[in-house]
C-alpha cells in the first residue's frame, strides 16, 4: 500500500480531567471515504477537530502526508509549529461543520472566494470563476449573490461544502454535516458529499446518518469512550458487527 | 434690560467660539480614543498573556479613576518630566486615553459575541489569526458595536467640557464668561445646552441611518 495521506497515532486529548480521546490510532488512503459512528460524547468531533488541529492534542501525532500537523516531537516533547506551517497544512485540508459557520456578511460566492482570494492569493476574477464553478457542483449558482440568512440550512451547508473546496484541498473533514437539518434538506446535502466521493475525494465523516455510511463508506470506524470500539467495512459493521458495544448502538439507531 | 434677542446675539459669537473648541475635542479625541480602543480591545483578547495582562491593567485604571483628575494629571504632569504640549493637547489626550479604556471594552464584547464557530471556520480555511480577525470577525462586530458606541462618543462630547479646567474656552467656559458678565444665565445656559444637543442629535442620527444601511444588507 502507498503511504497513507493521514495518518493518526496514539492521539490523546483531555479537556481538563476529562479525557476524550483515549488513544486512537486511524490510517486514511489517498481517496478512501472513511466514516465514524458512535454516540455523542464518545469523542468523534473532537478526533477530527485535532486532525486540522482546532483542537490541540494532548498527546500523540498527526501526519498529512507524512507531515507532522500543528506540532512536532522534539526529544519526546511536543512543540508547536509556527502559526504560518499550521495555517498552510490546514489550508489542504477542508472542513465542514455541524453549524455552517458561513460568515454572514458576505454572499454565498463571497464565502467561496474569500479564502482563494486572501490565503491563496488568486486574483478577484479568477476566484469568482472558481467560485461560480464551486457553487454550480453543489446546484447553486443562481444563489450566488445571496446572503447566507436567506438560504435555508441545506443550502447553507452545500455553500459550506463549496468553501472548503475552493482550497482545493487533499482530504475533507466532514463535523455531522446533516445533524443541524431538518430531515427534509439533509438528502441535498448527502448527494453533494456522494458526488464527492465519486469524484475520488478523500474523506472522514462524523455522522449519525447510517444510510451515508452504508452506501458510501469505504470503512467504518465505530468509537465510543474515546476509543475505536471496532472498525471495518460498512457491511460488516452494519450486518455481522462484532462487539457488543457496536450491536448495542447499531440496534439504537437503525 | 435687553431683550432675549438682542442678548442672544451678542453672546451668540461668543459660543460659537466655544463650540468650535468643543467640536475639535470632540472629533479629535474620538477618532483616537476609537483607534486606541480597538487596540486595546484586541490587545484584552489576544493569545499572549502578558499583552492581556498590561491592557487589562489600563482599562482598569483609566475606567476606576475620575476623568478630570486624568486630564489635571497629564496637564500637570506631563510638564514635569520635561514634556510639554499646549493645553488642548493635553486634554484630547486624556480624554482619547479615557475614552479608549470604554471602547476597549466595548468592542471586547462585540468581538466575543460572534459565535466561535466563525473563526474556527476561518482558520480552518489557512486563515492567519490576524486576517480572521480582520475579515470575518470586525465586520460582523459593526452593528453591534454602534448602540454602546454611539452612547461612549455622546458621553465623550459631554466630556469635553471638563477641558475648562485648564483653561481651554469651550462651550461650556465660554458660556460661563458670557453669564459671568450678564447675570443672566437661564438665557445663556439655554443656548449652551442646545449647543450640545446640536452635536448628540447629529450623531445619533448618523447612527440610525448607518444602521438601516447595515439592517438593509440582511
Amino acid at each position: 500500500m502507498a503511504q497513507p495521506i493521514l495518518q493518526v497515532q496514539g492521539l490523546h486529548k483531555s479537556f481538563g480531567k476529562l479525557e476524550v480521546l483515549a488513544g486512537i490510532n486511524l490510517e486514511v488512503q489517498q481517496g478512501e471515504v472513511v466514516v465514524v459512528i458512535g454516540p455523542s460524547g464518545s469523542g468523534k468531533s473532537t478526533l477530527l477537530r485535532c486532525i486540522n488541529f482546532l483542537e490541540v492534542p494532548t498527546q500523540g501525532r498527526i501526519l498529512f502526508k507524512g507531515e507532522e500537523v500543528g506540532q512536532k516531537d522534539v526529544g519526546g516533547k511536543l512543540v508547536s509549529l509556527p502559526e504560518r506551517v499550521l495555517d498552510q497544512q490546514r489550508t489542504r485540508m477542508g472542513m465542514v461543520f455541524q453549524r455552517f459557520n458561513l460568515f454572514p456578511h458576505m454572499t454565498a460566492l463571497e464565502n467561496v472566494m474569500e479564502a482563494p482570494v486572501q490565503v491563496r492569493g488568486l486574483a478577484r476574477g479568477e476566484a469568482e470563476a472558481l467560485g461560480m464553478k464551486l457553487l454550480t457542483r453543489v446546484g447553486l449558482a443562481e444563489k450566488a449573490r445571496t446572503y447566507p440568512p436567506f438560504l435555508s440550512g441545506g443550502q447553507q451547508q452545500r455553500v459550506a461544502i463549496a468553501r472548503a473546496l475552493a482550497m482545493e484541498p487533499d482530504v475533507m473533514l466532514f463535523d455531522e454535516p446533516t445533524s443541524a437539518l431538518d430531515p427534509e434538506l439533509v438528502g441535498e446535502v448527502l448527494q453533494v458529499m456522494k458526488d464527492l466521493a465519486k469524484s475520488g475525494m478523500t474523506m472522514i465523516v462524523v455522522t449519525h446518518e447510517m444510510g451515508f455510511a452504508r452506501e458510501v463508506g469505504h470503512r467504518v470506524l465505530f468509537m465510543d469512550g474515546g476509543v475505536v470500539v471496532e472498525e471495518g467495512k460498512p457491511e460488516q459493521i452494519f450486518t455481522a458487527p462484532q462487539h457488543p458495544r457496536t450491536r448495542e448502538f447499531l440496534s439504537k439507531v437503525l | 434690560m435687553e431683550s432675549f434677542l438682542g442678548y442672544s446675539i451678542k453672546i451668540l459669537p461668543f459660543l460659537l467660539k466655544g463650540m468650535q473648541q468643543t467640536l475639535i475635542l470632540t472629533a479629535a479625541s474620538a477618532t483616537f480614543g476609537t483607534l486606541l480602543g480597538l487596540l486595546l480591545a484586541l490587545a484584552r483578547i489576544a493569545p499572549a498573556r502578558f499583552v492581556r495582562t498590561v491592557a487589562g491593567g489600563y482599562v482598569t485604571i483609566f475606567r476606576g479613576t475620575p476623568l478630570m483628575l486624568q486630564i489635571l494629571f497629564i496637564w500637570g504632569a506631563l510638564p514635569e518630566i520635561g514634556i510639554v504640549l499646549p493645553d488642548t493637547a493635553c486634554v484630547i489626550i486624556a480624554l482619547s486615553m479615557n475614552a479608549g479604556a470604554y471602547i476597549a471594552e466595548i468592542i471586547r464584547a462585540a468581538i466575543q459575541s460572534i459565535d466561535r464557530g466563525q473563526m474556527e471556520a476561518a482558520r480552518s480555511l489557512g486563515m492567519s489569526y490576524g486576517l480572521a480577525m480582520r475579515r470575518v470577525i470586525l465586520p460582523q462586530t459593526f452593528r453591534r458595536l454602534l448602540p454602546p458606541m454611539v452612547n461612549e462618543l455622546a458621553a465623550l462630547t459631554k466630556d469635553t467640557s471638563l477641558a475648562m479646567v485648564v483653561g481651554i474656552v469651550e462651550l461650556l467656559k465660554a458660556s460661563q464668561q458670557q453669564q459671568s458678565q450678564s447675570f443672566r444665565p437661564a438665557e445663556t445656559y439655554v443656548w449652551t445646552a442646545l449647543g450640545y444637543l446640536l452635536v448628540t442629535i447629529t450623531l445619533m442620527s448618523l447612527a440610525n441611518r448607518f444602521e438601516k444601511k447595515l439592517e438593509a444588507r440582511g
